[in-house]
């Protein structure tokens, strides 16, 4: 269970770190590399993204990484069996990260089944609210695997109790509004926000959007349970190469 | 998100968790008005006196004795004020923004039309205005581009993706997402999350209510047929509605484009090469993958140039409720030229693919019977591509010589 291996982690760390992919970019085997960096690094949890040509939610830099994956040919099929490699040889829990219709081309119940087959924990589907999941949320539960649901500072405090009814394994609390990858203001609003998270819900708060640096992440000790860093790392090798995603979250933790 | 605005199978409100306090502001707002019968008079008040409305009901006397069957019928949304039906949703959501509070407006616009009424909208009520753009649409409508800029507006031309209408509309949504405090998005079809696909019907209705009287009051009787252009589906919706109850075959004309075998055309109804899906925030027809990827689509008209199409569209395209067509490029231009040579009047690109459709069929029904086909908009902003399109000489000579104008 994600839930239970999040509490036994934080027992010996402060925080827990999660990282980011887009499957299939710059390449499959680029992905290997910066997972097997990361994962040797610390890294506690990694989002699997499914690139989609529609990514709403996605700033430049991941939306970009998307159109390149697809372009570069990155499939479904092909990202099953991606993440399917990383998960049998590396032992943190990964999730998928993709939008609704990817989901919903492939059948919810038999991407369900795919996900259990090939141990991947639980899945983050930003344009599926609980009120349009009921296929998605009945073939998780059958599986025993986490839909992840999102919590925003705009999201009412009848809401997020709403929203928690669903959640399973840690709820993603996005730090701001606004898409991935823009800079966010660490700040008293923050903490009074995650505070409001905090009594919604009895799982583990994972902090999204904008976290980037050692600072950051030092600020959400104690606030949250799980530092989300997205876009970052993909800039991070863009700029230096996949050589460079272990170094960069060794000096971040 | 107590109500989804489902039709059949499609619709809904796929929305990330940060717009869905947005979302229950704006439906609460469109129900208001709804039920506020003054609201419907002040935006009657308002399209008749900053528009054109009521457009008129033009008798195509020179086409119907061409073709020698049905009475045709222009209905005139093309001397809407910027010249197109878009003026009719914008000016209903702009009086809805400033009920609502709101002083920034953004918008996604494909030919240009939507972008140029939305900037002309926030020009009179005084609010800040973001239109995104793709940027080969910028490129192919330049004059729009020019006016959107003048009228104050900011124009983001939009590189991501195929960079046509449904990238500008992932982009507005990127924007709306961080500045939803102060902005509102004028969506300019009626497609997308609820309650825009209803809302943006509502507005457009006013083309089929006036339609149906003046065809009443002309002919003493209803038309057999109705025809629109359909991209997104604004127009269509807001013809069709005023025919709901009546036995009136409704029939929309999508973008057949090279041909619907070609791969290279925007039909989403009519061919079998979508499917059902879910993207910008609505589940409809798309024509996408089996990955579920959107495709590229193909249409000489960037109004029509989208990947979905009004999720109520495809419940009516299930039901049997309405008829769904296709014209090409080619027969498009032709129709277009005969339109402006028998009738003197200059339909949309978007619009003549329904002048393309009711000319196939008008032969074929009686004498006795009429038909409207609505002009959604005017065609003098296409010179640049139907000029190419013809062909013409004289226009290209005219082009270099200024080139060299502004060379000098």
């Amino acid at each position: 269970m994600l839930e239970s291996y999040i509490k036994e982690r934080l027992k010996t760390k402060k925080i827990l770190l999660m990282t980011h992919i887009v499957m299939g970019y710059p390449s499959f085997e680029a992905s290997y590399d910066i997972v097997k960096q990361m994962v040797e690094a610390g890294v506690d949890l990694m989002e699997l993204q499914i690139p989609f040509s529609e990514p709403m939610a996605d700033g430049p830099v991941i939306l970009k990484a998307n159109q390149k994956a697809i372009e570069n040919g990155s499939s479904v099929q092909k990202c099953f069996e991606f993440a399917q490699k990383v998960s049998s040889e590396f032992t943190i829990p990964f999730l998928f990260m993709s939008y609704a219709n990817v989901l919903f081309k492939y059948g919810m119940e038999r991407f369900s089944d795919k996900m259990d087959q090939i141990n991947l924990k639980g899945a983050i589907v930003p344009d599926l609210p609980p009120e349009e999941g009921a296929d998605y949320i009945k073939a998780m539960k059958k599986n025993n695997l986490s839909p992840i649901y999102i919590f925003s500072p705009e999201t009412s405090d009848e809401r997020l109790e709403y929203i928690s009814s669903y959640a399973s394994g840690f709820v993603y609390c996005l730090a701001r509004k606004g898409v991935t990858g823009k800079d966010t203001a660490f700040s008293d609003d923050l903490a009074t926000y995650l505070s409001r998270c905090r009594k919604a819900t009895d799982l583990p708060l994972a902090v999204g959007f904008g976290v980037k640096e050692k600072a950051d992440i030092d600020y959400l000790k104690g606030k949250a349970d799980i530092a989300v860093i997205g876009s970052q790392t993909i800039r991070i090798v863009e700029e230096k190469g996949a050589g460079a995603a272990g170094e960069f979250i060794r000096s971040i933790i | 998100m107590k109500n989804r605005g489902y039709y059949g199978d499609y619709g809904g409100a796929f929305l990330p968790e940060i717009l869905v306090a947005t979302f229950d502001q704006l439906e609460q707002a469109f129900e208001k008005i709804k039920k506020d019968p003054s609201f419907w008079n002040e935006y009657e008040t308002l399209m008749s006196t900053y528009s054109c409305r009521a457009t008129p009901l033009t008798f195509a006397g020179n086409l119907t004795k061409k073709f020698g069957g049905a009475k045709i019928y222009i209905k005139r949304e093309d001397l809407n004020h910027t010249g197109a039906h878009k003026a009719n949703n914008v000016m209903g959501q702009g009086l809805l923004v400033k009920q609502m509070g709101k002083k920034r407006v953004i918008a996604e616009t494909g030919a240009g039309q939507h972008g140029v009424a939305t900037a002309t909208m926030a020009a009179k009520f005084g609010f800040d205005c973001t239109i995104y753009m793709g940027e080969v649409d910028v490129l192919r409508q330049r004059p729009n581009v020019f006016w959107m800029e003048q009228l104050g507006a900011t124009v983001v031309p939009v590189k991501d993706g195929t960079r046509i209408l449904k990238d500008a509309i992932n982009e507005a949504f990127r924007d709306w997402v961080t500045h939803m405090d102060t902005t509102h998005y004028v969506l300019g079809t009626a497609c997308g999350p609820h309650p825009f696909p209803e809302m943006v019907s509502y507005f457009q209705s006013i083309i089929g209510k006036e339609a149906r009287q003046q065809i009443l009051d002309i002919e003493g009787k209803l038309p057999k047929r109705v025809y629109a252009c359909v991209g997104g589906g604004s127009n269509a919706m807001g013809l069709f509605s005023g025919f709901f109850d009546d036995p009136v075959e409704l029939v929309g004309v999508e973008a057949g484009g090279k041909g619907l075998n070609s791969g290279m055309h925007a039909s989403r109804l009519k061919s079998s090469d979508a499917s059902c899906g879910i993207a910008q925030g609505y589940k409809t027809y798309f024509l996408q993958d089996d990955d579920g990827q959107m495709k590229e689509t193909h249409s000489i008209s960037a109004g029509l140039d989208y990947v979905g199409v009004s999720p109520i569209l495809s419940d009516m395209h299930d039901q049997g409720k309405a008829r769904f067509e296709s014209a090409t490029d080619t027969q498009v231009i032709d129709a277009l030229k005969l339109t402006m040579q028998k009738e003197g009047i200059i339909p949309a690109l978007e619009s003549a693919h329904a002048f393309a459709q009711a000319f196939k069929e008008a032969p074929s029904l009686s004498k006795e019977d009429a038909i409207i086909i609505n002009q959604s908009g005017r065609g003098d902003k296409d010179i640049f591509t139907v000029a190419e399109a013809i062909n013409d000489p004289k226009w290209k000579e005219f082009i270099i010589g200024k080139a060299r104008e502004y060379n000098a």
